[in-house]
């Protein structure tokens, strides 16, 4: 392997130029999704982005509704860097990047409300769906940000609910039905790093190495903003993330089609 | 005898339809894919590479460590909670003694070879799927190796001994056992075996013969996988 250092990555950032050949603000291809991946799961998908590939699992239960929310259902984004998926990682729980990951992704739908939480109530106080997605890392080659935003969102659109006998109380999780998700919005997360002052979008690992600042922006098919997250250890300057924004709402238009 | 016709209608030395590719884990020094039946196993070898803490290492050879996982959404029935139980910890363990055998590290001293396992979707035999999904990472990794392990379970259901049990087979309403095996292509020998439920000396030991021809099988689809990854 070829080691390249920061400083390259950065002096070719000023020159609009990546080692990959790509322009700043394009994806790597293929942009992969693949539904149906685990017959274990309500919902699952394998999305590939480059040589980054995540796979997400949908699992649902019935629980009791939150005091403050009793006649709503609930989700949960759960993220899991497995070792099986890049040297750095280490067996053990999960760490503060896996934490972030979940957390920003759920945010986005979460705050989106994009899935109608009072229809997934089943009597009031006492009986509600919950939903867990859990995204498991195969390979790490950088972007794990978007890819798991793609996998999240591809994966509440793909799960069907499993069978439900209301008189006995027990989810017959063998038979699924055809009933999808009410899922009423599309949002996306998008992270757009800095590196020399120059906005790249689609990091591989090695550019991980280098960026400045970053700042993912979740937001709807209607370009309605649900979460924000700055990362890094540089400031940005509110002209900076105007365009951020712009490039964030962009590129989020072009990962949804890829989703159709 | 009741059980003459398997649940799922096959032979009663038919294996569950076998799929496997290398090389599917561009970060990993080796890597695997494999199915049987609904059982989904990746695995990904890391290493030769340095030991940490310093006093796990062998001045003679290179070990190796071993970490079996299901994810959250690969049970049959709710979500499993992530982060490991006894379970896991065993089967990592006996998965460990099942491919220390054909592995010679003596050239790596102080060095540890990861291996890790990652199951998205499940139907029994899940262990023996990770232990043949590994051999074909190891050796996708250039790992030494004297032999090649081969894993698949078999069993008796109600009086019939059958080779790779699926799930509605290792709870069928009556005497069952299951019986995972690893057995090495040149010498036979078994490098894994472990037991549930009720069998007689008799019918083990004729389990173990299917065992052999199961896991030719299993071999089969191992090579076939290296082959196509090196062509």
């Amino acid at each position: 392997m070829i080691i390249v250092n920061k400083e390259t990555i950065a002096q070719l950032a000023l020159q609009d130029k990546r080692l990959d050949g790509r322009g700043l603000t394009e994806y790597r291809t293929p942009i992969a999704i693949e539904t149906n991946i685990s017959k274990t799961a309500e919902g699952s998908v394998r999305v590939q982005i480059g040589q980054t590939i995540i796979l997400a699992g949908l699992k649902m239960a019935i629980e009791k509704p939150y005091n403050d929310t009793p006649d709503e259902g609930g989700i949960m984004i759960n993220a899991e860097l497995v070792p099986l998926s890049g040297p750095q990682y280490e067996p053990g729980p999960p760490g503060k990047k896996a934490v972030e990951l979940a957390r920003v992704v759920d945010r986005g739908i979460r705050e989106a409300k994009a899935i109608d939480m009072k229809k997934l109530c089943l009597v009031q106080g006492e009986k509600a769906w919950f939903i867990t997605i859990d995204l498991v890392t195969l390979n790490d080659a950088g972007n794990l940000l978007d890819a798991a935003g793609l996998a999240a969102l591809a994966v509440l659109k793909e799960a069907v609910f499993p069978a439900y006998e209301p008189h006995t109380g027990v989810i017959d999780y063998k038979t699924k039905t055809d009933q999808h998700l009410p899922l009423i919005k599309e949002p996306l997360p998008v992270t757009v790093y800095k590196i020399s002052g120059q906005l790249l979008v689609d990091l591989t690992s090695q550019e991980e190495d280098a960026f400045e600042a970053r700042l993912t922006v979740a937001s709807d098919e209607k370009g309605i903003l649900s979460a924000l997250q700055k990362g890094g250890e540089a400031p940005l300057s509110i002209e900076e993330i105007d365009r951020i924004i712009d490039l964030a709402l962009e590129k989020a238009k072009f990962l949804r089609g890829q989703l159709k | 005898m009741a059980y003459k016709k398997r649940v799922d209608g096959r032979k009663v030395d038919e294996l569950r339809p076998m799929e496997a590719k290398a090389g599917v884990i561009p970060n990993a020094d080796g890597s695997a894919y494999f199915k049987i039946g609904n059982t989904v196993a990746y695995a990904a070898v890391y290493g030769p590479r340095e030991l940490y803490p310093k006093f796990l290492q062998n001045p003679k050879t290179g070990i190796i460590r071993c970490f079996y996982n299901m994810m959250p959404f690969s049970g049959s029935g709710e979500r499993i909670r992530p982060g490991g139980n006894r379970r896991s910890k065993e089967i990592s363990l006996v998965m460990t003694n099942a491919l220390a055998p054909v592995i010679d590290l003596s050239e790596f001293p102080n060095t540890v070879v990861d291996i890790f396992v990652e199951l998205p979707q499940t139907d029994a035999g899940t262990r023996c799927a990770a232990i043949s999904a590994v051999a074909i990472a190891l050796a996708d990794a250039g790992i030494p190796m004297k032999d090649m392990v081969s894993s698949v379970a078999v069993g008796q259901v109600d009086g019939t001994v059958v080779a790779d049990l699926n799930y509605n087979e290792e709870a069928y309403p009556a005497i069952v056992s299951d019986i995972p095996v690893a057995m090495l292509h040149n010498s036979k020998q078994v490098t894994l075996l472990q037991m549930d439920g009720e069998i007689s000396k008799k019918d083990l030991l004729v389990a173990l013969e299917m065992a052999k021809i199961a896991t030719e099988q299993v071999y089969a689809v191992q090579m076939k996988a290296l082959k196509e990854r090196f062509q």
